[in-house]
């Protein structure tokens, strides 16, 4: 695992190194040009200068010029500079090519061929800038040059001088730049070390709020995390201890009444508890049907393989079983329009869902009332909504109801907790959807949501 | 004995609530968390059967609410889950006794018994006053040595008195002891009781408080 720090560092000093390295190309790319323009400037002044000190002092007589020998040419007095000397060199040339005066580091060869200007000429293999001034009046022409390799040097001499406290300081901030980066990563240390304290069951969210911004939603979504994983956990507990619950009771209610039965003279108490053994095994039975019914729809293997059916009819011989098992009271009112209803989905998940639905809407119900199964078209499906007179299911229940074993407060002593689970898992299978809604004018609407793509 | 029974699920509590009555117990029973604390608050109750899940709340709250409010009547949980964790936490949270379902009946009905002498301080399961015993476990009585027949209200009188020697019994809480909410309580019962008990046990075993109650008397 590659270290946040080093990379940070390299990041840093990396990038810090071209910013300098870039800052110092162009400060002496335009100290150079600015080093130049100067020196050029000067070139220009310098050899104006002379060439009107010729004119005032009047230095060139025709005859003292053509006694003169070039060797002994008139010595021009050039200042030096001990680092930079023989910088200028300055030549007069009379206009027919003798050369009548030069400087001492100015070569004999002539710095020129040019009229007027600037111009660069190679002699002895060293590059000279070379500004002329051509005196008509008096015949001559001032070649004022500069050595390039002294300009070259001077220009290097400047750039390193910038860039010796440069190379100094670089080291320095490296270590500043590691040093900050670890302070800077303080809180994510200290949150790791937080994490590595931590017992692997210990799911309480970390406590963050002195922490930077920058690590606050990496915290907000790890402690969203313990959060699920703690819900998971905890489901998982529920469901066990529902499971338990919901299995054993009866069996424990079966094994009381049955000893009752057994240690009683009283021929009332015993048919009493006898037939109490016989309610506890229909609803045992019941607990076993369902427990079946959950490995069926989970063993379908493709829920939308077609069977056509209607799913008023189904609903209208589903409600006549129920009669049959003794479910009380309500009346169940079927919608026409639900019996010409044609859907396509395997008919025995529908027909789980629906017996469940239906059992759970009678169950609740009080005597009296009834129970509607109507249909609503909506854009992209249809709804088959079943519609209880019953209590609902109180909204902080609503989340749990379709999970396996969860009885709310409104249970009816034959249920078990599976009924909505079932349905939801069979709706699913078929393509479906299960909805859950407490109407508004009290009771339950239990909705199954078909897709287009069922409807025939 | 009166014990209230909390579960939930009919069969179960109906089974539970038959079945101690015949093992000599004056049962009532309810199947809320609701139900259960408005009978507890009323008190008279010698133990409670109390099932961890209910319809409006965990067995837990109830036992947790009882021993806030330093009701110290002994409390038997019937519960599915039981693996150790949950026995410790059931018995953490205050409970005296501890029963994973299914249970056989005799069991709990001997637990009980186990549980009221364990809160009355006594470390032998039979009661006795004078030359008389009773076993609670046989609801037996004997008056040296010999067998006596009770009826289940007799039964229950004398083993309160003898449970409590001394102390006197006021009419009411003879009552209250005696019968569950259901049922119909005769009046002058209690005085019929005791004149049965009387006739059969001596006429000294009983003495009358007047204005008060009964206690145990001298040897009978």
């Amino acid at each position: 695992m590659r270290s946040l720090r080093t990379r940070l560092f390299a990041i840093l000093l990396i990038t810090t190194g071209l910013l300098w390295l870039s800052a110092t190309v162009w400060i002496f790319l335009s100290t150079r040009a600015e080093v130049e323009r100067v020196l050029d400037a000067r070139l220009m002044e310098a050899a104006r200068m002379v060439n009107s000190l010729i004119v005032s002092q009047d230095m060139l007589k025709d005859d003292e010029a053509s006694d003169r020998p070039a060797q002994s040419a008139m010595r021009i007095p050039v200042l030096d500079h001990p680092h930079y000397d023989r910088q200028l060199s300055c030549q007069i040339w009379s206009l027919d090519g003798t050369l009548i005066g030069k400087s001492d580091s100015a070569p004999n060869t002539t710095l020129a061929a040019h009229a007027t200007g600037f111009s660069e000429t190679v002699i002895n293999g060293e590059t000279w800038r070379v500004f002329a001034v051509e005196n008509a009046g008096l015949g001559v022409r001032v070649l004022v040059g500069d050595n390039l390799r002294i300009r070259d040097r001077l220009v290097n001499d400047l750039v390193k001088g910038l860039l010796f406290p440069a190379l100094l300081i670089i080291p320095l901030l490296a270590v500043l730049i590691w040093l900050s980066v670890g302070r800077g990563l303080a809180p994510l240390r200290r949150l790791a070390g937080d994490l590595a304290a931590r017992d692997a069951s210990d799911l309480h969210p970390i406590d963050g709020l002195d922490t930077t911004k920058e690590i606050r939603p990496v915290l907000k979504s790890l402690n969203g995390l313990f959060a699920r994983v703690a819900g998971a956990r905890e489901r998982e507990q529920n469901f066990i201890a529902f499971a338990a619950h919901e299995l054993r009771t009866p069996l424990a209610g079966l094994k009381t009444q049955a000893q009752v039965a057994l240690a009683s003279d009283d021929r009332d108490i015993r048919d009493k508890a006898l037939g109490q053994i016989v309610a506890g095994v229909d609803r045992t039975g019941k607990l076993v049907r369902q427990l079946l019914d959950i490995a069926s729809v989970e063993a379908v293997e493709d829920g939308k393989a077609a069977g056509a059916f209607s799913p008023g009819e189904m609903l209208a011989s589903l409600g006549t079983e129920l009669r049959s098992h003794g479910t009380p009271a309500a009346e169940i009112h079927i919608d026409e329009q639900l019996r010409s209803l044609k859907i396509g989905m395997e008919p025995e998940l529908f027909r789980l869902a629906a017996r469940n639905l239906l059992e759970n809407a009678l169950n609740h119900s009080p005597p009296g009332t009834s129970v509607r199964c109507g249909m609503e078209r909506q854009t992209g499906g249809v709804v088959i909504a079943i519609d209880d007179a019953g209590p609902g299911i109180p909204e902080d229940e609503m989340a749990h109801v379709t999970e396996r074993f969860f009885r709310g407060r409104f249970r009816t002593a034959i249920g078990s907790g599976l009924g909505l689970s079932i349905a939801e898992l069979a709706l699913d299978r078929a393509g479906a959807e299960l909805q859950l809604r407490n109407r508004a004018e009290g009771g339950l609407s239990t909705r199954i949501v078909l897709p287009q793509s069922l409807i025939l | 004995m009166r014990i209230l029974i909390v579960e939930d699920d009919d069969i179960l509590r109906d089974g539970l609530k038959v079945g101690l009555a015949l093992a000599g117990f004056t049962t009532d029973a309810v199947g809320t968390c609701d139900a259960a604390a408005t009978a507890l608050a009323a008190n008279g109750f010698d133990a409670v059967v109390l099932d961890l899940m209910l319809p409006d709340g965990s067995g837990l709250d109830i036992l947790r609410d009882l021993r806030a409010n330093q009701n110290d009547i002994p409390v038997l949980l019937l519960t599915a889950r039981d693996t150790v964790r949950d026995r410790v936490a059931g018995l953490d949270t205050g409970a005296d006794d501890y029963l994973g379902k299914p249970f056989d009946l005799d069991e709990v009905a001997a637990r009980l018994r186990a549980l009221s002498r364990r809160s009355s301080g006594r470390a032998t399961a039979a009661l006795e006053w004078a030359t008389l015993k009773l076993d609670p476990a046989r609801q037996s009585v004997e008056q040296a040595g010999k067998p006596v027949q009770l009826s289940r209200r007799e039964y229950s009188i004398l083993h309160m008195l003898m449970a409590h020697p001394g102390v006197i019994f006021s009419k009411a809480k003879l009552e209250d002891k005696l019968y569950g909410w259901q049922e119909e309580i005769e009046s002058n019962a209690v005085e019929v009781h005791i004149h049965h008990l009387r006739n059969k046990l001596g006429p000294g075993l009983i003495e009358t408080v007047r204005g008060i109650g009964y206690r145990l008397g001298g040897a009978g």
